[in-house]
């Protein structure tokens, strides 16, 4: 089972991105689970959401999670939330920050000793998007840390599931997810 | 007016209320009367934009409130069409008054509730509250588990609730949230395959139907209102389940899955089992093969059908078992639990004499962990062996404070 937990603001994609991922795992025969903390939370209210991915059928329903991979996808929240909650020892971070992980760990004690990845998939969703939807580049991102497809087989793969969006938002979509995996470190 | 097909990948990756949207379309609804509310907003949401694509033929309402949404789903049931609409909670509470009239009137509407908790204080998330409001509505009550079961619960509610002998109508309960916003693989039935399993609507005592005038929304005092009763319980007593088998019969050959009035996993040697509804039967089921391997013979009872209540086949399920627990995701608000009521019920005169506990769990959608499990599981056992009740017997589970316990 792998589980991956994601730390987002309610209106930055982290449904969308869980739910993707999801989409995209399922079509290789793998079973997928994808849910989120709702609430009645409003945009850019902090918000978790959740993927587990297992050879069988997933039959657990509980939210609580001790997860393989924890994404975060705005860079505020490693301050005003605990993002290593409910963390293993071999849990990975995939953090969004302007700051080198060194900076990111020096200025948040409690990722000192963890397995920490930074990338700013918020200005590449900028440059790229237009805007600051920063769920797509985090998927390139982990694309690179964990090697779970080839990176041309995961893009053909978001642009079946973008395809309702304009072309010219699916390319940008390509770029981001292209360019945070060349640019997570 | 024609409206397109749609071609489905064999797994689709969906959450329960999409589910519930697509199943709706592929049984070509004739009128949805629908206002929203979370968390099955997106059911209607999701129909709604396949009646914009062109995708369905039917007639969506939009009303004023739910009270409104039920009672077009009767006035159009009642004029001879297939109908259906979803909602949860507070929406479900003020429909109450209606979905008597609707089962009272022997309509076969389709009504998807996706489980929330009832205010106050005000709660969107999952539990049982609705369901059990719904109880004593004279309607039929299928429970789902996950997205899947949300999407072929709904073919088995037209297929029952149409039949000419059944003629009531049946809700398709999932876990807000749980299930509703929880997305995983669906295996799909196509259109066609899914549009023959319900059939045509043969409409009965219909109201458009001119050579036949009938009476519908009568008053009866003490002279008739009883027999009417008495009739309609009857009917959900003896004639409700066998159709619900043969239903989850004939889905299975077109569909491979195989659904049972009471599900029973790990029950064939079982001394320990939990009966539950919604998604807790699947984590139980997780968490029953986890005992095993630590040499506790746990089992695991699902309901499928909530009512009518499946009296014998619980009794059945749970003969043999040496000690029960009952999981309400309700308040009994002053009582004992639903199920452990129904449980004691079935099992009162007959031989079986197992230990029955009672746990109140999950209520405002409170996570239920795999590890309340095993503590269910554990003081299971730790009953069998002592040969006595070692708690009170009804415990609250997941709620921080002292321990809560009654009884």
């Amino acid at each position: 089972m792998l589980e991956i937990r994601w730390h987002s603001r309610a209106g930055q994609g982290a449904v969308t991105g869980a739910k993707g991922l999801a989409d995209v795992i399922s079509t290789t025969g793998k079973h997928v689970q994808a849910f989120a903390f709702y609430g009645s939370a409003k945009r850019g209210a902090a918000m978790t959401a959740y993927n587990r991915v297992n050879d069988e059928v997933i039959m657990n329903h509980e939210k609580y999670m001790e997860p393989d991979y924890v994404f975060v996808i705005d860079p505020a929240l490693v301050y005003t939330t605990d993002v290593t909650i409910n963390a293993k020892e071999n849990t990975i971070f995939i953090i969004t920050t302007h700051m080198s992980t060194e900076e990111l760990v020096a200025s948040q004690p409690k990722l000192e000793g963890k397995t920490v990845y930074t990338v700013d998939c918020i200005k590449i969703a900028q440059e790229t998007i237009g805007r600051a939807i920063p769920n797509t580049p985090m998927l390139g991102a982990f694309m690179k840390i964990s090697e779970m497809y080839d990176i041309e087989f995961f893009k053909e793969s978001m642009k079946r599931i973008l395809a309702k969006l304009p072309q010219k938002i699916v390319d940008a979509n390509m770029l981001a997810i292209q360019r945070a995996y060349d640019e997570v470190k | 007016m024609a409206f397109d097909k749609v071609e489905l990948k064999d797994i689709e990756v969906w959450d329960g209320n999409f589910a519930a949207s697509q199943a709706m379309r592929q049984c070509q609804i004739d009128v949805v009367a629908a206002y929203p509310i979370t968390p099955s907003t997106p059911i209607v949401e999701g129909y709604g934009n396949m009646k914009a694509n062109n995708l369905i033929e039917g007639e969506f309402v939009m009303v004023e409130s739910e009270h409104a949404a039920m009672s077009g789903c009767i006035g159009a049931a009642a004029a001879g069409g297939r109908v259906a609409t979803a909602t949860s909670s507070q929406g479900f509470a003020l429909m109450v008054e209606t979905l008597y009239q609707a089962s009272g009137m022997r309509l076969p509407i389709v009504l998807n509730v996706v489980n929330r908790a009832l205010a106050a204080p005000l709660n969107v998330n999952g539990d049982h509250s609705d369901m059990y409001l719904g109880r004593d509505s004279g309607w039929i009550q299928l429970d789902a588990y996950c997205p899947q079961d949300a999407y072929d619960m709904n073919f088995i509610a037209f297929k029952v609730a149409e039949d000419h002998d059944v003629r009531l109508p049946c809700m398709v309960h999932q876990d807000g949230f749980m299930t509703s916003h929880t997305a995983q693989g669906v295996h799909t039935l196509d259109d066609d395959t899914a549009y023959g399993f319900v059939g045509e609507f043969k409409p009965m005592n219909d109201m458009l139907d001119f050579e036949h005038p009938v009476t519908h929304g009568v008053q009866t005092e003490e002279d008739w209102h009883f027999e009417h009763k008495a009739r309609q319980h009857n009917d959900l007593m003896t004639k409700v389940l066998p159709k619900i088998q043969a239903a989850f019969d004939d889905f299975e050959k077109i569909s491979g899955r195989k659904y049972n009035i009471v599900e029973k996993y790990d029950m064939e040697d079982a001394d320990v089992a939990v009966v539950c509804m919604g998604t807790s039967v699947e984590t139980a089921r997780e968490v029953a093969g986890e005992m095993r391997e630590k040499g506790i013979k746990a089992g695991v009872v699902g309901l499928r059908v909530v009512r009518p209540f499946p009296f014998f086949e619980i009794a059945e399920a749970l003969k043999e078992v040496k000690a029960i627990a009952a999981l309400d995701r309700s308040s009994p608000n002053g009582a004992p639990g639903m199920l452990f009521n129904e449980i004691a019920g079935c099992l009162i005169n007959t031989p079986a004499n197992p230990m029955l506990s009672g746990f109140v769990y999950g209520l405002g959608g409170r996570d239920l962990t795999k590890k309340h499990l095993v503590e269910i599981y554990t003081q299971l056992q730790a009953n069998v062996d002592a040969g006595k009740l070692t708690t009170p017997q009804q415990q609250f589970i997941g709620v921080r404070g002292p321990k809560l316990s009654f009884l």
